[in-house]
């Protein structure tokens, strides 16, 4: 069996740069283990700009923004094989892998960062009646076929849901001859980035139906149309007679990324319910010890850019864990997600966590105007900020400060809430 | 034309258990499908259990082929390398009123032929099923129920037959049959057919097929089911396939883990007008939920993969009408074959195989071998067992199917064997490449890609489930060929 200090299990954005600071913080024992044909993960398929505003300050494409850091592991000589795909890692950092090249590997790692990403809802698990024909894709399986294979998948689309994939793809299809009909979203609002729905939506004339939802799909063999229904914004229940069909070939959902934590579970690390990923301290350390996480299988971020900030983080905290040095002083504090916050990302502190600054990233669960946010502890306010507007497209992140942290020493529980 | 001893009509798992039985014997014999793939119909979309044969009236062809059929399982799963669980039925019943029809179900089932059924009270319902609903107070406990993977089992069957001789066609509908010269002459999508002896295995259509030669007509009253597929997380939930007693409320809806490990719930019934309808409905699908938390108190829909409906071929004389049509020597019937078919379809296979057997006076076939292996899975194997697989098939590397660990080697070969798959959906009933929590999501553009390799056809070319159900509208750097 090899060993090696850090192993990475996924080369996209998070591996990536997870892997890029544990080798700047002196590590030199790294594997990053990809089960595509090659490095960058989604943003392979991203080809839209957009991308690095915050990391680079320059609008990069998802390609040239994976490349940065390629670049950097290439250049740092960094190991990583591709087509090979984790099949198992254990409590113990034992982790089984198979790929093309190597066939069935085994390796020791003393540190495991996971970084695999997500997947998309799919239609299934929304249950939406009718027919089960094909033209029926997530936004990213279109986005695949179109930019990587160069194959349309249809000529008349729909899209349900406003994430930030299907957005992107409204446009794409458009560019490439397609018409898309609307945009159709469940609930009073987008989840996607304000930018993406001006400059994807309304600046190609497609209307984003708020408060829709599609009701039936018709088509035995290939797609026909489909029915999409008004819903009641309390009960989200199609209102009667607000039916509408609409003739189409393709529908594209978008309807929710899900962190891809089949692994983290093989090796026993506690899932959020909240995030759907790991529960992380603000080390990005996960229940297991020695086992990291960042980047989308984290929590969905809404920017590359943050993942990228906080994958370095996990290959920093990873390297000091192999080096004997990530030290986890004083007490656990819990962190929760009062009213408004979805998902709080760590879930616990460490009291003393050694002077750095901690991040504390999470969705606003509505749209709130002129709103607060605050972190309290047992009732006493520790830090506020005001919004104009939250919205569950953009995160948000806390930066709490040393001397923040050492006021909520010996606090029971943090609890972040937006005032509204 | 070709000429055949026997032909078949329909592709689904009587007929490809049938063809199965055939190549038994020393018989020309040839299955017509008429939909892209064998198991497109109620064979794909049903509840997946080997019923033990309680719930059939005394007397009934489907009480009889039942129990017969649930003793021919084993064998028949062991000789085709078909993952089969004996996992136990309960019939539960919510209020004590419930337990005197426990009884009577009892010993309907007794009366049936079904060994080992018993009664169990609370307390043993509870151990054996910690995540039942509270309110269930005492079961019927089925010790001979099971549950298999139907499309598995069907294409494993029809894989056997043709190893064994038996021709397949798909594609090809029945337009007409008509009384020849000692045979019978069958016209069809895929040409035409002359053949000593016709079997009416056509599922839905079984009625058109057979009222096309027979005054003693019959009509298929279409019902439909639909359920839900929950995802693996769940697979210890519930041990048992949880049936709920019937009641006037309707015949209940059950819970049940699956051979593969999600959870099905399901099916609602409904009578239908047109046969075919295949759709889900917000009505049915909340329905299925609705009753199904009757037993599953808290069903977590977050974790739902997908929904499904599938219909029976319900028949207006409510049984199985099997055997030589009254009125058309050498036309045999295994029409209205509805649920429990699939538990029912060995013996069914092997009565109908007997018969025309005997009446052709075929002798059994020397070189029959009832042998079947089924495609290595990946998933199932052990890290040495990987290893090797992978070291004889480098293809055993490539993991296309992330969801549900099937690897390019296994989609290549599900292709590649007799009667093998043409759709992205025959290659996931034979692998189960995109039945996981994505649901083809991520495999598709690689299903796409191989099924384009093997079948040397354009990935435009390459559909769902045949017919019009492409996946793909345009190449973007072929002249003439992109959107519009």
């Amino acid at each position: 069996m090899r060993t090696v200090d850090i192993l990475i299990v996924g080369g996209g954005p998070a591996g990536l740069a997870a892997a890029v600071s544990a080798y700047e913080s002196g590590c030199r024992s790294i594997l990053i283990l990809e089960r595509e044909e090659a490095l960058g993960g989604i943003l392979k398929q991203c080809i839209h700009n957009g991308f690095g505003l915050h990391t680079f300050h320059e609008e990069l494409t998802g390609p040239e923004y994976a490349q940065k850091y390629i670049d950097k592991v290439v250049e740092y000589q960094i190991p990583y094989q591709c087509c090979t795909m984790v099949l198992d890692i254990t409590e113990e950092r034992v982790v089984t892998a198979v790929s093309n090249v190597n066939g069935l590997q085994q390796f020791q790692a003393k540190s495991v960062i996971l970084a695999m990403g997500c997947r998309e809802r799919p239609r299934g698990a929304l249950a939406i009646p009718g027919w089960r024909c094909s033209g029926i894709y997530t936004a990213g399986t279109a986005q695949k076929f179109v930019n990587l294979e160069g194959i349309m998948p249809g000529k008349k689309v729909m899209i349900l849901g406003s994430g930030d994939i299907g957005l992107i793809m409204a446009r794409r299809m458009t560019f490439m001859g397609a018409k898309v009909l609307a945009c159709v979203e469940l609930l009073p609002y987008s989840s996607g980035l304000k930018r993406n729905i001006v400059q994807c939506l309304d600046d190609y004339g497609i209307p984003l139906l708020l408060n829709h939802t599609v009701v039936d799909i018709s088509g035995r063999e290939r797609l026909e149309g489909v029915t999409v229904a008004e819903v009641d914004p309390e009960t989200k229940q199609p209102i009667p007679g607000t039916e509408t069909y609409y003739e189409c070939d393709t529908l594209l959902l978008s309807v929710g990324l899900i962190p891809e934590n089949e692994l983290s579970k093989l090796a026993g690390v506690k899932i959020s319910s909240a995030t759907g990923g790991a529960e992380v301290d603000e080390n990005l350390e996960t229940s297991v010890p020695g086992i990291f996480s960042c980047g989308n299988v984290l929590h969905v971020h809404d920017l590359v850019d943050f993942v990228s900030q906080e994958a370095e983080k996990a290959g920093k905290k990873a390297f000091q864990f192999v080096q004997g040095q990530l030290a986890e002083n004083g007490a656990r504090i819990p962190v929760t997600g009062g009213f408004g916050v979805a998902g709080a990302v760590p879930q616990v502190l460490h009291a003393g966590s050694g002077g750095s600054p901690v991040t504390l990233m999470f969705r606003p669960k509505g749209v709130y105007r002129n709103a607060k946010i605050s972190v309290s502890a047992e009732g006493t306010e520790l830090y506020s900020r005001k919004y104009r507007i939250l919205t569950p497209g953009e995160m948000v992140s806390l930066e709490l400060g040393p001397d923040l942290l050492s006021r909520a020493a010996g606090a029971k529980e943090l609890t972040v809430k937006v005032e509204a | 034309m070709v000429m055949l001893d026997v032909l078949i009509i329909g592709g689904g798992v009587v007929g490809c258990t049938t063809a199965r039985m055939l190549a038994g014997y020393q018989l020309k014999t040839a299955l017509l499908e008429k939909a892209s793939d064998i198991c497109e119909g109620q064979s794909k979309a049903n509840t997946a259990i080997v019923h033990g044969g309680y719930d059939a009236k005394p007397g009934t062809m489907k009480a009889k082929y039942n129990v017969m059929g649930n003793g021919m399982f084993q064998k028949m799963c062991s000789e085709l390398d078909v993952p089969l669980k004996w996992n136990t039925s309960l019939v539960v019943a919510f209020s004590e009123d419930g337990i005197p029809k426990l009884e009577e179900l009892k010993h309907q089932g007794e009366r049936n032929g079904v060994p080992n059924l018993s009664v169990i009270g609370r307390e043993e319902l509870r151990k054996r099923e910690p995540n039942i609903s509270p309110a269930a107070c005492a079961a019927l406990l089925v010790e001979t129920g099971g549950i298999v993977c139907p499309y598995e089992l069907t294409v494993a069957n029809a894989e056997n037959a043709a190893e064994n001789g038996v021709r397949f066609y798909r594609n090809a509908p029945v337009t007409g049959i008509q009384k020849g010269e000692d045979c019978w002459i069958v016209q069809s999508g895929a040409g035409t057919f002359s053949a000593k002896a016709v079997v009416n295995c056509a599922g839905l259509y079984s009625d058109e097929i057979n009222n096309m030669v027979s005054e003693d007509k019959i009509r298929i009253l279409p019902r439909r089911g639909e359920y839900y597929i929950l995802d693996k997380k769940y697979a210890d939930v519930f041990h048992a396939s949880v049936f709920q007693l019937p009641t006037k409320m309707g015949k209940g809806i059950l819970v049940t883990p699956t051979v593969d490990g999600t959870i099905l719930i399901g099916p609602t019934a409904e009578d239908l007008d047109v046969r075919d309808d295949t759709r889900t409905t917000s009505e049915g699908l909340a329905k299925a939920i609705r009753f199904g938390s009757l037993t599953w108190e808290h069903i977590p829909m977050r974790d739902v993969i997908t929904t499904f409906s599938g219909i029976r071929a319900h028949c207006d004389r409510d049984d199985f009408v099997l055997g030589e049509a009254p009125d058309a020597p050498m036309f045999f019937n295994a029409a209205g074959v509805e649920s429990p078919g699939l538990t029912s379809s060995p013996a069914i296979g092997r009565y109908l195989a007997e018969l025309i057997a005997e009446k052709l006076h075929a002798k059994g076939n020397p070189n029959y071998n009832p042998i079947r292996k089924g495609i290595p899975k990946f998933r199932e194997m052990t890290n040495e067992e990987r290893a090797r697989a992978i070291a004889s098939n480098p293809d055993y590397a490539k993991v296309v199917c992330r969801c549900e660990t099937v690897t390019e080697a296994e989609i290549r070969e599900a292709i590649r064997r007799p009667v093998g798959a043409r759709t992205v959906d025959g290659i996931k009933r034979r692998t189960r490449a995109g039945m996981g929590r994505c649901q083809a999501g991520f495999c598709t553009p690689r299903t796409v890609e191989i099924l384009s390799e093997e079948l040397h056809i354009s990935p435009l070319e390459v559909t769902k489930f045949g017919g019009n159900s492409k996946l793909l509208s345009g190449n973007l750097f072929e002249k003439g060929d992109g959107a519009e």
